[in-house]
């Protein structure tokens, strides 16, 4: 299902060099980059840009949690507002209930979001595709009447949501608040991908492809399927809570309406665009479920609806494989273009 | 007792809204393996024309056909410009080509008839039989079991129906055959479009017409073909009454589950009787062939 | 002159000019020329219903600005849309406040959306101006400064509901359907306090619907059952019309009081069926467009009129659009009242100053006033009783007790 999109960029001979580089250098020097250029961001930018952006790392986080689960292990979720509902709630129960260090509630998220995704992937061993992708929705239709129920109403506030406030940067370290959190979720951006990529690269993250691309052969050769689908889902819902615990922390507020299907729609949109199976695509997915929601609007208030499903219309027809596949034509592009230029010298 | 009667009524009038677009679900699932998280949206959309031709000064029945008519050719439009390119694109692009179908519908509804609720003539006399079911949800239900029966013979006895199982269960023999399979498909997105809109027309005098209005039902609609199984379509009418039914029951007599957390019932229906019973309670299990 | 020659002009008028010769004092957001607002409505999602308020106080800002503006200056109206989602509020707001520089924020609507950015408005000290909710937390003048309610509050009417009920129905049992939201519970609150110690005895069944249910029908069934004779209808439009026909529909006949979100005639009494509303009490404090009884009034034509001229694609039908109309009105006053001291404290300082401020569209006898601890603009509301046609209000204008 999900294989026809997925990117190999291991195709690629590893010692062939293109400009005196090779593949791995230069993923090396574009993620370099990359990085140099999120740290260097908020320094040319607004409080509110800042903001953005880093509403943009939280959405990559979640979106890349989404990822391992779909794009990797051929999962569907269409549930994942839950998980980060989850770690949202457990950073505002815990802050303002509690008293708990903001920074320790990250960890506490993260560890909730996986004991819940965990278990949510045992019924989930038992469904497959598109029934997958149904009982998730329901899931996330599901979560803000959970939210919003009576009995829980003294943890969760109930309708009224909890209110939380932001803890400036320690240590008197020169950042605006903006920015420190910028920085906080950068660095824990970072740490997720990498963390994600040496999954992946691994024994079990072969595991975990191979149940994706023939889950009866990976049986046949040894593999604990369902160990495997479970873990997995419940290191994706990891991933989503934590994302949901620093959007609890940068929004400074929780509330059922945060957390309807939509969405979990806008995980998925963000996945598809990003790339499925690629893991940088969920920084892309991110940026366009922010951003071309704000870009419909500005074009007619009345119309953004339409023009928003026509924009993601175009970029399934366009780009099937998403921000993964442009990328990769890129590549190849390129590197024809070098080989001619070699040839003739 | 009283009230037993009257929630197991109400349970059947509010089941008759699921099981039509059970139905609609059924239907696209039997033509393209698939589920179209849109259906509620076309339906939505599909009833609004209805309600602009009767407004328009059009006599009910012939807005009706009119409708059906296009709501007929609307999804196989919808087939042949949106979905015929994504032929052979992974299945998540298709739920993604969904949800854009689903802004569009939603929101273009929304801008061309606002978001005001807007009442709907039912075909139905007013009125009900002791208070218990209005006549036209008895009417809603008939409805229903004539669609039924309708599809019944379609693919029971007609060759067209005939080839469409044969398209949507083993395309490559139905090649063979000469079965033009992506015109089945279309015509698979034809009919759930134009059983959708029946649907809709008849659900929109209950619950008022607006472009939200199929939110909360397309959950159920799937909570109910799936219960009574997903390739069944009688199934997934039984189905819808049942959830209709169970909900009232849940709501009213388990005191810790109340009107609070009805929509969790659907929820917890759907994903139990997955893990149950995947095929459906009247669903036969399908093999797999590797 | 054409407008961006004569925007050059201004623009080279007010670099050349030396600061201390203009003439008025200003904060981010103002100037000479033009006032900055900004707004967020929903106009995707679920509670779209709504974004006719914005629509309808854009295009009546546009009117004003046609006839020359507030004092000279332009108001220059920046609505977004948040989609009733709370991040995305927060992000809007950010937007508004930090990059697009508003003088204040108007009308924001909604309780959870609102409730998002509470603190952080007045923590900028940026005005959070008369938000689109009817919470009771918006008139809290110590502790939020920079906030202020425009609609009278759930919690209010709730009242008004129960001292009714109190005086003119002593032995009531009442059932109460609510929205399981915020708004809902604030209704049923109100309704609790205004019964006092009695509350408990008076309520014997409560049901609550979320707005993704198909009907409500089951609800109505069991507060049926409970044996209640009167009706506590706390619901938005579509549910108030599916409750009214149901109720009929099992031949029920409590006192039925409807929360005034839901008593427009044409969006609601109208599609429920009139015959089946007649008898249903509810409050008010603007005028209904749809009811006859305002065809001739002096204030429903000036609305109206304007409605037509300025406003065509707005619903003449739907409350919303008298909503959006009045509160503009409101604003304007306030801002004239600002002269030229454009600043975020004097605009919180003249919002908390409208003395017996009387719009067309409100009900005869219903004034605005506000104060430096009273920041409930709108505290009065009329019972009505609706005959089949129009709603016959009786009884005086009440005032509301919460927070004044």
């Amino acid at each position: 299902m999900a294989a026809e999109t997925q990117v190999t960029a291991q195709s690629v001979n590893p010692e062939r060099r293109i400009a005196g580089l090779t593949a791995d250098g230069w993923r090396c020097t574009a993620t370099a980059i990359a990085i140099l250029v999120a740290v260097v961001l908020p320094w040319t930018l607004g409080s509110f840009q800042t903001f953005q952006i880093t509403l943009v790392l939280i959405y990559a986080i979640a979106i890349l949690g989404l990822n391992i689960l779909t794009g990797f292990n051929g999962q569907f979720s269409l549930g994942h507002s839950a998980f980060f509902a989850i770690g949202a709630y457990t950073t505002a129960i815990l802050v303002e209930r509690y008293g708990v260090s903001t920074y320790l509630t990250i960890p506490v998220a993260g560890g909730l979001g996986f004991a819940a995704g965990f278990l949510f992937g045992f019924p989930a061993l038992r469904l497959s595709g598109l029934y997958l992708a149904l009982a998730t929705f329901a899931l996330s239709v599901a979560t803000p009447q959970l939210l919003k129920y009576n009995h829980f109403e003294d943890f969760t506030g109930g309708v009224q949501g909890i209110n939380l406030l932001k803890d400036s940067a320690p240590f008197d370290l020169p950042f605006s608040v903006d920015q420190w959190w910028y920085y906080v979720t950068l660095a824990i951006t970072l740490f997720t991908f990498w963390m994600a990529r040496n999954l992946i690269n691994s024994r079990t993250g072969r595991a975990i492809m191979a149940i994706r691309d023939n889950p009866i052969a990976a049986a046949t050769m040894g593999v604990n399927t369902a160990l495997y689908k479970t873990l997995t889902f419940g290191v994706s819902a990891l991933l989503t809570a934590v994302a949901g615990a620093l959007s609890a922390i940068v929004v400074e507020y929780v509330a059922p309406d945060s957390f309807t299907f939509v969405l979990s729609v806008y995980f998925l949109i963000g996945l598809v665009i990003g790339g499925v199976g690629w893991i940088p695509g969920a920084v892309i997915g991110g940026a366009f479920v922010l951003y071309v929601p704000n870009l419909a609007e500005g074009i007619s208030t009345g119309l953004a609806g339409v023009l928003f499903g026509v924009i993601i219309l175009l970029v399934i027809y366009l780009m099937p494989s998403g921000a993964a596949g442009l990328v990769r034509l890129g590549i190849t592009h390129l590197r024809r273009r070098l080989d001619r230029d070699n040839n003739k010298a | 007792m009283e009230l037993f009667l009257h929630q197991i009524f109400s349970g059947l009038a509010t089941g008759a809204i699921y099981a039509a677009v059970a139905l609609a679900v059924v239907m696209i699932f039997l033509a393209i393996d698939h589920f179209n998280f849109a259906q509620g949206e076309m339906a939505m959309f599909s009833t609004f024309i209805c309600w602009a031709l009767i407004d328009a000064g059009l006599p009910y029945w012939l807005a009706f056909a009119l409708t059906i008519a296009i709501s007929f050719a609307g999804g196989i439009a919808i087939e042949r410009i949106l979905f015929r390119p994504l032929h052979s694109a992974p299945v998540l692009s298709h739920i993604i080509a969904f949800l854009g179908l689903f802004f569009i519908l939603n929101n273009g509804a929304g801008w061309v008839w606002d978001f005001t609720i807007k009442p709907m003539a039912s075909p139905f006399p007013e009125g009900s039989i002791g208070g218990l079911i209005g006549y036209h949800e008895i009417g809603m239900i008939g409805v229903v079991l004539v669609m039924l029966a309708l599809l019944y013979l379609f693919f029971r006895f007609t060759s067209v129906g005939l080839a469409m199982r044969a398209a949507a269960q083993n395309p490559e023999s139905a090649k063979l055959c000469g079965i033009s399979v992506g015109w089945m498909i279309a015509l698979g997105w034809g009919m759930a479009s134009a059983i959708g809109a029946v649907g809709g027309i008849l659900i929109a005098p209950v619950v008022f017409l607006e472009p939200n209005m199929m939110l909360g039902i397309l959950l159920y609609g799937f909570a109910a073909a799936i219960v009574g199984g997903i390739t069944n379509p009688a199934g997934a009418v039984a189905g819808g009454f049942m959830v209709g039914v169970l909900e009232n029951l849940v709501g009213t007599y388990i005191p810790f589950v109340g009107s609070e957390l009805k929509l969790t019932v659907a929820l917890v229906l759907i994903i139990s009787v997955l893990m149950v019973k995947p095929s459906g309670l009247f669903g036969r299990t399908t093999v797999t062939r590797v | 002159m054409n407008r961006r020659l004569a925007l050059a002009v201004l623009t080279i008028a007010g670099l050349s000019l030396p600061a201390a010769a203009m003439a008025g004092t200003y904060d981010t957001g103002a100037t000479d020329t033009e006032i900055k607002i900004g707004n967020t409505n929903p106009y995707s999602g679920p509670a779209s219903a709504y974004g006719q308020i914005g629509k309808t106080i854009s295009a009546y800002f546009d009117t004003v600005n046609a006839a020359g503006g507030i004092n000279g200056r332009k108001i220059n109206f920046v609505s977004l849309d948040d989609g009733y989602s709370p991040p995305k509020t927060k992000e809007q707001f950010r937007k508004l406040v930090e990059s697009d520089q508003v003088l204040f924020v108007f009308q924001s609507l909604g309780t959870p959306t609102n409730s998002a950015v509470h603190a952080y408005m007045n923590r900028e000290k940026v005005p959070q101006l008369f938000v689109a909710t009817g919470a009771t937390k918006w008139g809290d003048p110590d502790n939020f400064p920079w906030t202020m309610g425009w609609q009278p509050n759930y919690q209010t009417e709730g009242r008004i509901y129960a001292n009714y009920i109190k005086q003119n129905l002593p032995n009531a049992k009442i059932a109460i359907l609510y929205q399981n939201d915020d708004y809902g519970k604030d209704y049923v609150q109100g309704m609790k306090d205004g019964l006092g110690s009695m509350a408990g005895k008076m309520i014997v069944a409560e049901e609550s619907y979320e707005t993704t249910e198909p009907t409500i029908a089951s609800q109505i069934i069991k507060l049926k059952a409970s044996g209640a004779d009167v009706l506590f209808n706390v619901t938005t439009p579509k549910f108030a019309a599916q409750a009214i026909r149901k109720v009929a529909e099992l031949e029920w006949k409590p006192t039925h009081f409807l929360n005034n979100v839901s008593n427009s005639v044409g969006s609601v009494m109208n599609p429920a069926g009139a015959e089946n509303g007649i008898g249903i009490i509810s409050s008010f404090y603007t005028k209904d467009p749809t009811d006859p009884q305002w065809q001739t009034d002096a204030g429903y034509k000036a609305w109206s009129d304007w409605m037509d001229k300025h406003h065509p694609d707005g619903d003449k039908k739907s409350s919303f659009t008298v909503y959006g109309y009045t509160v503009a009105q409101t604003l304007v006053q306030a801002l004239k009242q600002c002269g030229d001291e454009l600043t975020r404290a004097n605009v919180m300082k003249q919002a908390a100053s409208l003395k017996d401020l009387e719009l067309g569209m409100l009900l005869p006898g219903i004034k605005i006033n506000t104060g430096p601890k009273d920041f409930f603009p709108i505290e009065q509301m009329q019972l009505g009783k609706f005959n089949g046609t129009s709603w016959e209000l009786f009884g005086p204008v009440i005032n509301g007790e919460v927070g004044s």
